[in-house]
């Protein structure tokens, strides 16, 4: 997909909890050995949900972009764990940074692609003209069942976008495609506290088909070849699955080593391609060539072709880094993990 | 504190707005409409920049109800760059890591989110500055 | 205007009543000051108190209490001002008698507080102050002290073992005070090792939440003759407001209201902090006693513990404090304390203050401090001659 205006990324801003739970520990309670998927994951405080994190990052991307939040018409937050069922997180970020009230306002719910739902969907309001800027968030405190593989990634995170005209960004979509099927592969009911998912079927049916996919179709459609790209973001519910992803199609180890977060921080599901994106950008040059390719169940893909510009050195250093949050980390054992995730009965 | 009270204090309790009095300068928080410097009325919306450093605190280990699931958290007064003093706690660090003259920045987070089935309650709170600029 | 005596004093001790509720408290200190006056009635009554709504669930008290003691139809009506409510019902008493407007008037303050405990007990204590920029932020009363006394021994280089006479004094005062709640001395080495409430306040730093209730029996001082006691006439009464919250204060190591109401105190009065022979303070934390003396000139700004630490607060010292206990151990029931403070100074210039007695009493000074400083009441007394 190709826009009649080119759009891009003005500002953008990461956000990681400082608390890490070692995959050690939950190996060491649940008395299971092997390989974890992850060295450690990233836990959210007492105090912090999904909005306090998509808060934190959309301050960092107002204050890469330098705009009026009152320009801003669209405020769309993707996440699997929107504080309120009903009742939207995005309203709450509008408010808080003044965007109130002439904004749209909505939640998205695409599993881990929410909020690269929420950036196809700023491309277009922008690029039609009807808003100058828009924000898409894309945020999680996943929970992960005691016990259960999950439990090993299910992390915490986010990262902000706001939109605009190509002019004002310090990176420009070049082209986007999405990518859709009915496939089964990780779902949550209805009052449920914990996802369910569909153990291996995850694998090659879910995630592979839609990321490699997307990513084929796109390259395909544009001509790009994996020697093209400076860098590769792919949605990480681990390390091993972007790994052999990149390698399928055609990638070598120093294109993607930068925006491959899970090891350190494990999976921040509608967080995850967005914060290895920002990762990227903190640490790319002008006028580099970076293929974005998300993934959520259920299931799908959205992958994008962004070209960074000449704008883009001056503002990396005007919020947080994600570095600097992933290196601000505090290690905590498996009760308290217990505790600041509401997992003791205390009732 | 209800629904209507946490509502009216939004601007206050998610982006720090305060009031600037036109007579005298005074930058002012919690707003209060009359300047307590010069008693004109200063009804003028103020964004303060959440920057500021710690000019006292203490650790709450016998919580008000409400707050007992948090407990123990460190409350502060905190100096605003702007002049005025506000009273938050203190979010993402150890109690023995705080020291008064501690250069310190507005997040927002949870303050109560009392039964899990109400609303929740959102606000400031200051952590020890990491942000770039 | 009128002179003010005060013919009748009543209390009850201090301490967990766990038999008896809010009223009960209440006509125990009103019956035995009427007794003590040799009054049967009164034309109209102050009740200070500030928990009742919340612990007892309980508003109403004026009506309530006057009932309860057998005085149906006067009028009567509840004053709150928080942990200052006991001497602001006594301050309106006050000016009901010195206006003219009425010539017997009994001020009772009482509060219950062990009807609930824990965390709602703590809760409805902090809404002294701002609920929506400091209860909101679960800060409690305690911590609000706390952040006073860290910044205090910041600014003025002071140890926490520097304010250990405060407590020390109060402890060893209340041995001889059948109403105290604590009657047993405490030593430094207790006071250092107490347990840490809200860092830097420990237990030892802190007055205790208690039940009691104290009444005095106001009347005209052209008329205190005609009655049995003798009397004791309060010559200085001032109260003054500072802002609700420390952060809006402009200096928060400075009790501005305290300052103000001694000042008009010692003006009505015609005195000077030199002429008080007992001072009960508010000794609500240890830090209160160093603010109180630095704004009512005993001491300069910064130097207040420093009478603690020289022992000029003991009985004999240059100005003595807390002389039967204090909050610290006489017990602190908020609403009520603010009469029992006046009810110390009345036994003091009456030479009935037994084992707690100062020699040759003649002017002693009571100070009520509602929340963390806004309200402050202050009261002078002078013996009859």
């Amino acid at each position: 997909m190709k826009p009649l205006r080119s759009v891009g990324i003005v500002g953008y801003g990461a956000y990681i909890p400082r608390y890490r739970l070692p995959a050690g520990e939950i190996a060491r309670v649940w008395g299971e050995k092997g390989e974890p998927p992850v060295r450690e994951k990233a836990v959210p405080g007492l105090d912090e949900d999904t909005l306090t994190i998509a808060l934190e990052a959309t301050r960092n991307a107002l204050a890469r972009a330098g705009i009026d939040p009152q320009e801003i018409g669209a405020v769309w937050v993707g996440s699997e764990s929107h504080p309120y069922a009903v009742k939207p997180t995005g309203t709450i970020i509008a408010e808080a940074i003044g965007a109130t009230p002439y904004t749209l306002a909505a939640d998205l719910q695409f599993a881990c692609k929410a909020g690269t739902e929420a950036i196809q969907a700023g491309i277009g309001l922008v690029a039609s003209g009807m808003v100058k800027y828009a924000l898409a968030v894309g945020a999680d405190t996943a929970q992960g069942r005691p016990g259960d593989a999950l439990e090993y990634t299910a992390a915490a995170g986010g990262a902000a976008y706001l939109l605009g005209s190509a002019e004002e960004s310090l990176a420009v979509f070049e082209e986007s495609l999405s990518y859709v099927t009915d496939t089964p592969d990780f779902w949550r009911r209805p009052y449920m506290h914990y996802p369910s998912h569909a153990q291996r079927f995850t694998g090659e049916p879910g995630y592979f088909h839609h990321v490699l996919s997307a990513a084929q179709a796109l390259m395909e459609r544009t001509g790009h070849k994996a020697e093209h790209f400076r860098h590769l973001v792919l949605h990480q519910p681990n390390a091993k699955f972007p790994e052999r992803a990149a390698r399928r199609l055609g990638f070598r180890p120093e294109q993607w080593k930068t925006g491959l977060l899970a090891l350190e921080i494990g999976n921040t599901y509608a967080g995850a391609a967005l914060l290895g994106l920002a990762a990227v950008l903190d640490e790319a040059q002008p006028d580099e060539r970076i293929l974005v390719v998300s993934f959520g169940s259920g299931a799908g893909s959205d992958a994008f072709i962004l070209r960074t510009t000449e704008q883009l050195p001056a503002r990396q250093r005007l919020a947080t880094t994600t570095r600097a949050y992933i290196a601000r980390r505090v290690v905590i054992d498996y009760a308290l993990y217990a505790r600041y995730r509401r997992k003791l009965l205390t009732e | 504190m209800g629904i209507p009270g946490t509502w009216r204090l939004r601007n206050q309790r998610l982006a720090l707005i305060g009031e600037v009095c036109h007579t005298c300068g005074k930058k002012i928080f919690p707003p209060r409409d009359v300047c307590p410097d010069c008693a004109r009325e200063a009804q003028h919306a103020f964004r303060f920049s959440g920057r500021g450093e710690i000019y006292s605190f203490t650790t709450v280990f016998n919580p008000p109800a409400g707050f007992e699931e948090y407990a123990p958290y460190t409350v502060a007064l905190v100096k605003l760059e702007e002049g005025p003093i506000v009273t938050a706690q203190l979010t993402d660090v150890e109690p023995d890591q705080v020291a008064i003259g501690q250069p310190v920045e507005m997040v927002t987070r949870k303050l109560q989110d009392e039964s899990r089935a109400g609303v929740i309650s959102y606000g400031y709170k200051f952590r020890p500055r990491m942000s770039a600029t | 205007m009128r002179g003010v005596s005060i013919i009748g004093v009543g209390q009850t001790p201090v301490g967990e009543h766990w038999d008896r509720s809010l009223r009960h408290l209440a006509y125990e200190a009103v019956s035995a000051a009427m007794q003590d006056a040799g009054v049967e009635g009164a034309h109209a009554m102050y009740v200070g108190n500030m928990l009742s709504g919340e612990i007892s669930n309980q508003s109403h008290l004026g009506a309530l209490i006057a009932d309860f003691c057998g005085l149906r139809g006067i009028e009567a009506v509840k004053i709150e001002a928080a942990c200052g409510s006991g001497a602001a019902a006594v301050r309106m008493g006050y000016l009901a008698v010195a206006s003219g407007v009425h010539d017997l008037i009994i001020c009772v303050g009482v509060e219950k507080m062990t009807d609930d405990v824990g965390g709602k007990l703590t809760a409805a204590l902090a809404q002294a102050a701002d609920a929506e920029y400091e209860l909101a932020h679960g800060i409690t009363f305690v911590g609000l002290n706390a952040l006073l006394m860290r910044r205090y021994m910041h600014e003025y280089g002071v140890r926490h073992e520097d304010f250990a006479g405060f407590s020390i004094n109060a402890h060893a005062n209340a041995v001889g005070n059948p109403y105290a709640m604590f009657r047993r001395p405490i030593t430094l080495e207790d006071f250092k090792h107490a347990d840490m409430i809200c860092d830097p306040i420990n237990l030892l730093d802190s007055s205790p939440m208690a039940d009691g209730a104290a009444a005095v029996v106001l009347c005209p001082t052209e008329q205190a003759h005609a009655f049995k006691g003798k009397p004791v006439h309060i010559v200085g009464s001032a109260l003054a407001t500072d802002c609700l919250s420390i952060h809006d204060r402009r200096d928060p190591l400075w009790l501005q209201a305290a300052e103000d109401s001694a000042r008009r105190a010692y003006a009505q009065a015609g005195v000077t902090p030199q002429d008080i022979d007992l001072f009960e303070l508010h000794d609500a934390f240890t830090i209160m006693s160093a603010l109180s003396l630095e704004a009512c000139g005993f001491a300069e700004r910064g130097k207040g513990w420093r009478l603690a630490a020289e022992g000029e607060i003991r009985p004999g010292g240059r100005i003595p404090i807390c002389t039967m206990g204090g909050l610290k151990a006489r017990g602190h029931p908020v609403g009520a304390t603010g009469v029992y403070q006046i009810v110390e100074a009345v036994l003091q210039l009456r030479g009935e203050a037994g084992a707690c007695q100062i020699p040759d009493a003649r002017l002693a000074m009571a100070q009520n401090i509602g929340g963390s400083g806004a309200t402050i009441i202050t009261h002078i007394l002078e013996a009859e001659e």
